[in-house]
C-alpha cells in the first residue's frame, strides 16, 4: 500500500446525502477480476447519459474541479453494498481523501484498506466547505494525517478528526493488516485450541 | 461477573488478541465466498504466495451473476461467465468447497448457509457481502466485509475489527393481519433512517420477534445493514434449535445436545447495558412500502409520502432528487399507482416460507395482464421443496413462472433487469437508483404485498383482500 502523506488539493464537491456504493460503482461494472480500471465508471450513471456522453451538470465533468484529490460528499457516504470496488473506483480516479459528516462502516474500512483516507467532519464544517466552494471553485483543503487536522486553506477554518492509532500507523507507513495478522499466526493457532465453536463442529 | 449482552458474549469468545489504541483481532468461524468479491482476494493470496489458512472454515457458491433460466447451459453474458468461471478455477486451485451452478446446494449465499446447517448460534461469520447480517438471526455475529478483508480471512481466519456499540430494538405485541416480518424491518428503518444504526450492532428482541419463525427472523436481520448497522442478531431459542436440528452440517447426536446446552447461554443478561435501546409496538406496524431511493424512505402502504416541510432542511435537496428519480410528488399517496414489474426473490425474501406465502395468496387468482413477474427461489433446495409442494404449479396457474436460484433482479448483474423508468415492486432490500437496472424505480415491500400488487397491477393495501 502507498504511504499516506499530507495533502493539499482542490476538491470535488458532491452535496448529496446517503450516497450508496451502487451509485459510486453500479453492479454491472463489478465483473472485473482485477482491482484496476474502476475509475472510469466512478459515479457512472450520474456522470454519463445512456449514449455514454458526459452529463454537463455533473461535478466530475466540470473542468473547474479537475485534478482534485479530495472528494467532499454529504452525510452517510458509502452506505449499502460492501463492494470494495467503490473504494477502488475512487482511488483509481485519483482521490486520496473523502470528506463527509458521516461514513458507512464498511466503506470506511474498505477505504482505509486502500490508502484512501475517510475524514469525518462536523456538519457545520461540511456546510462551510460547500458554501465556500460555490464562491471559489478552486477552494483548497489541507489534510494532515499526522496532526489529524483538516483545514480550509486561506480561510482559517479548521477541525481535528478521529482515526484510531493502529490505522493511522498503517496509513503513514503503508502497512496492511495481513502483514500484521500473518505475524501472529502462533496466537491464532493457540486461540483455535480453546475455541468453543470449533470443538462443537469437529466430528 | 459483569452483565453482558448477547453481542458481548459472542464477541468476547472470539477475540484472539487486542491491539493497544486499535482494533481487536477477531477469529472468524465461517467464511462464505461468492464470485463478485473474491477474485481480487484470491489473486492477493497468489501474489503473497500463500494458501488459505483454514480451508474447512470456508464455503463458496455462485449467485450474483448467474442466469435464472437454463442454468445447465453456459452463461451467455461473457463477463458474468468469466467471473463465475474464475470462481470455479480459484476454488479448484485453492481447494475451497464450491456449491457452483448445477450443484444441488447452490443458491444465494445467505440462503444456503442457514438451510445447510452451516450457520449456527454463537459463531462469527463473514462474507464479502453486506447482507451477511442475515445469519445473525441464529444469534451469531455475522457481517459483511470488503475484498481486502476477504483476503485477510482467507490468509489468517482473522479480521481486525473495532468493537461496535450495541443497540437493542424491542418489538412487543402482536402483528396485525397482513403484516409480516418484512414490514417490521421496513418500519424500523423508516423510523431510524438509513444511517440510524451506523456504528452499532443491533439485537432484536421482544415478544413480536420471539413469535417469528427462523425464516422471518432472517428477513429482519438481513436488512439491519439497511439502517447502517454492521449486523443484527436475535438470541437463539427453541425455534432456533428446532430449525437447526438434523440439517446437513449441523452437529448431530451428543454433539448437538452439547451445542444446545451452550447455545442456551447465549442471551443478553437482564441488567446488560446497551448503548441505545428503542422500543416499538407491533400493533403500530402496518404493511409498508418505500417511495424513495434508500430503504429509510418507507411509509405505510395506506399512508402518504412526506411533504417537503416534514423533511430536515439539510436533507431536502437529497429528498427532492430522490422523488424526481422516482417521479413521485411530496405528500402523494401510492395507492392505485400502476406498476408493471414485480420481483419476488433475493436473500431477504426467497425462502420456502416466502414462496408459500405468495402461493397461498395467488392461489385461484390471476396475475394482472400488465405485470411482468420474476419469482426466484433463493436456492436449489428451496426450488426443490417448492416443486415438491406443488408451489410451482399454483404459481403457473396464476400466471407466474418459478425460475432458477440466484440474486437476479435484486441487483441486475445477470440479464434479469427492470427497464428504465419502470416501477418494480420488489421483495429485495435495496431501492437505490439503478439497483435493479439503469433508471429502474424500486419499491420495497413484503412478499405478501408483492403478491397483492401482482394480481392487482397497481399498488394496493393487501388488507383489502380477504386474508385467512
Ligand atoms: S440477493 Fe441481492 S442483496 Fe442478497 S446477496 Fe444477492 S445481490 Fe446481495
Amino acid at each position: 500500500m502507498e504511504k499516506f502523506v499530507t495533502i493539499t488539493s482542490n476538491i470535488t464537491p458532491l452535496a448529496i446525502e446517503d450516497i450508496d456504493t451502487d451509485q459510486i460503482i453500479p453492479a454491472r461494472f463489478l465483473k472485473a477480476t482485477t482491482r484496476e480500471g474502476f475509475g472510469d465508471n466512478l459515479f457512472r450513471d450520474w456522470r454519463y447519459d445512456e449514449q455514454n456522453n458526459p452529463k454537463k451538470d455533473f461535478v466530475l465533468n466540470n473542468s473547474d474541479y479537475a485534478g482534485a484529490k479530495i472528494l467532499v460528499a454529504g452525510k452517510n457516504f458509502g452506505c449499502g453494498s460492501s463492494r470494495e470496488h467503490a473504494a477502488w473506483a475512487i482511488t483509481d480516479a485519483g482521490f486520496k481523501v473523502v470528506v463527509s459528516s458521516f461514513f458507512a462502516d464498511i466503506f470506511k474500512n474498505n477505504a482505509l484498506n486502500n490508502g484512501l483516507l475517510p475524514v469525518q467532519v462536523s456538519q457545520q464544517f461540511l456546510n462551510t466547505v460547500f458554501e465556500k466552494v460555490q464562491a471559489d471553485k478552486n477552494l483548497k483543503l489541507n489534510v494532515d494525517l499526522e496532526k489529524q487536522k483538516i483545514e480550509i486553506v486561506g480561510h482559517n477554518v479548521s477541525e481535528s478528526f478521529e482515526i484510531n492509532d493502529y490505522k493511522k500507523t498503517c496509513l503513514i507507513n503503508g502497512y496492511d493488516d495481513i502483514d500484521y495478522l500473518l505475524s501472529i499466526k502462533d496466537k491464532i493457532e493457540a486461540y483455535e485450541k480453546g475455541s468453543k465453536y470449533l470443538s462443537l463442529i469437529s466430528k | 461477573m459483569a452483565a453482558k449482552t448477547l453481542f458481548d458474549k459472542v464477541w468476547d469468545a472470539h477475540v484472539v488478541t487486542e491491539i493497544k489504541g486499535g482494533p481487536s483481532v477477531l477469529y472468524i468461524d465461517k467464511h462464505l465466498v461468492h464470485e463478485v468479491t473474491s477474485p481480487q482476494a484470491f489473486s492477493g493470496l497468489e501474489k503473497r504466495g500463500i494458501s488459505l489458512f483454514r480451508l474447512q472454515n470456508t464455503l463458496a457458491t455462485a449467485d450474483h451473476n448467474v442466469p435464472t433460466k437454463d442454468q445447465h447451459l453456459p452463461i451467455k453474458e461473457a463477463l458474468s461467465r468469466q467471473q463465475v468461471e474464475k470462481l470455479t478455477e480459484n476454488c479448484n486451485k485453492f481447494g475451497v468447497t464450491l456449491y457452483g451452478l448445477g450443484h444441488p446446494y447452490q443458491g444465494i449465499v445467505h440462503v444456503i448457509g442457514p438451510e445447510l446447517g452451516v450457520t449456527l448460534p454463537g459463531m462469527t461469520m463473514v462474507c464479502g457481502d453486506s447482507h451477511t447480517s442475515t445469519h445473525g438471526a441464529f444469534g451469531s455475529i455475522a457481517f459483511g466485509i470488503g475484498t481486502s478483508e476477504v483476503e485477510q480471512v482467507m490468509a489468517t481466519q482473522c479480521l481486525m475489527q473495532s468493537k461496535p456499540k450495541t443497540m437493542k430494538i424491542e418489538i412487543n405485541g402482536k402483528l396485525g393481519k397482513g403484516v409480516v416480518s418484512k414490514d417490521i424491518i421496513l418500519y424500523i428503518i423508516s423510523k431510524i433512517s438509513a444511517a440510524g444504526g451506523t456504528g452499532y450492532f443491533v439485537e432484536f428482541a421482544g415478544s413480536a420477534i420471539r413469535s417469528l419463525s427462523m425464516e422471518a427472523r432472517m428477513t429482519i436481520c438481513n436488512m439491519s445493514i439497511e439502517m447502517g448497522a454492521r449486523g443484527g442478531m436475535i438470541a437463539p431459542d427453541e425455534t432456533t434449535f428446532e430449525y437447526i436440528k438434523g440439517r446437513e452440517f449441523a452437529p448431530k447426536g451428543a454433539k448437538f445436545e452439547e451445542a444446545v446446552a451452550y447455545w442456551k447461554t447465549l442471551f443478553s443478561d437482564e441488567d446488560a447495558k446497551f448503548d441505545q435501546v428503542l422500543t416499538y409496538k407491533a400493533e403500530d406496524i402496518e404493511p409498508m412500502i418505500t417511495y424513495g431511493t434508500n430503504p429509510g424512505m418507507g411509509i405505510k402502504v395506506s399512508g402518504h409520502i412526506p411533504a417537503e416541510t416534514e423533511i430536515d432542511a439539510a436533507s431536502r435537496l437529497s429528498f427532492k432528487k430522490s422523488l424526481e428519480y422516482m417521479d413521485f410528488q411530496p405528500g402523494a399517496s401510492l395507492i392505485g399507482k400502476q406498476v408493471n414489474y414485480v420481483f419476488i426473490g433475493s436473500c431477504t425474501n426467497s425462502r420456502i416460507e416466502d414462496l408459500r406465502l405468495v402461493a397461498e395468496f395467488v392461489k385461484g387468482k390471476k396475475k394482472a395482464s400488465n405485470i411482468n413477474a420474476y419469482v426466484i427461489p433463493g436456492s436449489k433446495q428451496v426450488e426443490k421443496q417448492a416443486i415438491a409442494e406443488g408451489i410451482d404449479k399454483v404459481l403457473a396457474e396464476a400466471g407466474f413462472e418459478l425460475r432458477e436460484p440466484g440474486c437476479s433482479a435484486c441487483l441486475g448483474m445477470n440479464e434479469d433487469k427492470v427497464p428504465k423508468g419502470e416501477y418494480c415492486v420488489s421483495t429485495s432490500n435495496r431501492n437505490f437508483e439503478g439497483r435493479q437496472g439503469p433508471g429502474a424505480r424500486t419499491l420495497l415491500v413484503s412478499p405478501l404485498t408483492a403478491a397483492a400488487v401482482a394480481v392487482s397491477g397497481k399498488i394496493v393495501d393487501v388488507r383489502d383482500f380477504n386474508l385467512n
